[in-house]
């Protein structure tokens, strides 16, 4: 995904005057290695490392009419410089294109300092952003050259678990992709979460009357999606971050009839473990084994 | 208007005749910035080919207020709203909500970074004309951002940028060495002025270098 995101950003350079690429290090070679960047220097803005100072450039290009693509470790992207994030971009009026790498536990063997599942969660606090999380390389292709021509602030989260094959992409970013029994529970599966998901609803007897929803655009939601899907009052999320980071908006979004909610993804807690991403992942029960579990208990 | 009205209409916002040093620390800098020194039209505030002021030490705007008054860019009477619950200008100017400022701020070290960025857009358009200051005050360097920004503008010769440093020593640690020193040491170009003498002021900042230009403006200290 990130050499895509790489290839597709250095593509976009060349395509428009308007795009800027600002960085902080990270992926600094692998741009400077593209033709299509030593074509366009001028735009290729390498901060150094200085996590505050890449976002306050970026917030500067783009109040001159440039569209920023701002690129770094999630961590360091969004927690790091979230006051940068908050003031420099959202309170002044301006849009970039925030994508990150490293997500969750994708650097699991780094440990605390470089796992960041409260990304989202924290973006989701600004008002008016649009987050995508792709779950294969070519869905992360369409929705940042999608991300380039918006105009608004964009959070694209880059990871290294994918699902085995893209999905179509649709204008929201949310798609119906097995319509269950109106007594089956609705599942929503965000980005890599996919395939984990239909797996464990393959291994259920109850998989064959879920209504299956993914989505590579978590927020904002998609509203009518939601409300035509024909599943009962059971609603799961799972997500690839902090557990229940979209249930708020999605709990507002279907207050239309009384519902019992379900959030997977990785728990509030202080991270102390190294290892494989795959570990970790398994010990959060957001394998197919562990969402089936859940689903299970949830399910009765 | 003239310089002379400014107490004036400082005092159409603060109800009486004394205002904070804070307020009136960068009085004289402003004015001499938009009476003689940038490039700009107040009846076309956004025009691409202007010269750029980032008000990055937001807090204490009143003289901000008055010198955007005093040229056209906001209308007198708004002064006198300063403050309430719908008015356009509260105690950190809002650049959505009152015509010719060019950043929101408030939160200490945000201006010289997002400055860097404007000049580097400039730059990247490929126009060479416009201007970009940027007021700090020397408390405001204690924010790590700065440093970010001045190591950057420094190293990639931005001589678009015009930093004014308001010294009125509130610097709890003071900086040994001298505050240009230390933009010096980064490539920049550094000047020390009196902050209240007029001539002084249009002097430095309106000479532009290949480098970036700090200048380091002098006021009394701080109540």
């Amino acid at each position: 995904m990130r050499d895509r995101f790489v290839e597709t950003a250095a593509a976009l350079l060349e395509q428009s005057a308007e795009i800027a690429i600002v960085l902080a290090e990270i992926s600094v070679s692998q741009f400077r290695n593209r033709a299509e960047v030593r074509r366009n220097q001028e735009r290729l803005i390498n901060v150094g490392i200085r996590e505050q100072l890449l976002i306050g450039v970026a917030a500067g290009l783009a109040k001159e009419g440039l569209r920023p693509i701002v690129h770094t470790y999630a961590p360091f992207l969004v927690e790091r410089a979230f006051e940068q994030v908050k003031l420099d971009f959202v309170h002044q009026g301006l849009g970039g294109v925030l994508v990150s790498v490293g997500a969750s536990v994708d650097a699991a063997a780094a440990g605390r300092t470089h796992q960041a599942p409260e990304d989202v969660a924290l973006i989701s606090t600004l008002p008016d952003w649009t987050i995508f999380v792709p779950g294969h390389a070519d869905e992360a292709e369409i929705l940042l050259r999608r991300a380039a021509h918006m105009t608004g602030p964009v959070y694209m989260r880059l990871s290294e678990q994918t699902n085995a094959e893209a999905t179509e992409i649709t204008p929201t970013g949310w798609t119906l992709l097995q319509r269950g029994d109106p007594e089956g529970p609705t599942v929503i599966a965000v980005g890599p979460m996919l395939g984990p998901v239909r797996a464990a609803l393959a291994s259920l007897d109850a998989g064959a009357s879920a209504t299956l929803i993914y989505t590579t655009r978590p927020m904002p939601v998609d509203r009518e999606t939601l409300r035509a899907a024909p599943g009962s009052a059971d609603v799961v999320l799972v997500e690839p971050y902090l557990a229940g980071t979209g249930l708020a908006e999605l709990a507002c979004t279907l207050s239309n009839a009384p519902r019992r909610y379900l959030a997977l993804g990785f728990p509030k807690e202080e991270r102390r473990h190294y290892g494989t991403a795959a570990e970790h992942i398994a010990a959060a029960g957001l394998d197919a084994a562990g969402i089936a579990e859940s689903l299970n208990r949830f399910l009765g | 208007m003239t310089y002379r009205d400014l107490p004036g209409l400082m005092t159409r916002m603060t109800g009486d005749e004394k205002h904070s040093a804070s307020a009136t620390s960068t009085l004289d800098l402003l004015w001499v910035l938009y009476d003689s020194v940038m490039k700009i039209d107040p009846a076309a505030p956004l025009d691409e080919r202007r010269d750029r002021f980032l008000l990055s030490k937001g807090h204490g705007p009143m003289a901000y207020y008055a010198v955007l008054a005093a040229k056209r860019f906001i209308p007198v009477e708004m002064l006198d709203t300063f403050g309430a619950y719908d008015s356009p200008l509260g105690q950190h100017p809002d650049r959505l909500l009152v015509p010719g400022v060019e950043i929101s701020s408030g939160s200490l070290g945000h201006g010289l970074p997002i400055a860097a960025g404007v000049a580097l857009a400039l730059r990247a358009k490929g126009m060479q004309g416009p201007r970009v200051f940027c007021l700090v005050g020397d408390a405001e360097l204690e924010e790590g951002s700065n440093a970010e920004a001045i190591c950057l503008a420094g190293r990639l010769g931005l001589g678009e940028l015009t930093v004014i440093v308001v010294d009125n020593h509130s610097s709890s640690m003071g900086w040994p060495g001298g505050i240009a020193r230390r933009f010096e040491l980064e490539g920049w170009h550094g000047s020390e002025i009196d902050g209240r003498d007029h001539e002084q002021i249009g002097a430095a900042l309106s000479a532009r270098h290949e480098a970036p230009d700090v200048v380091v403006a002098a006021v009394e200290s701080k109540e």
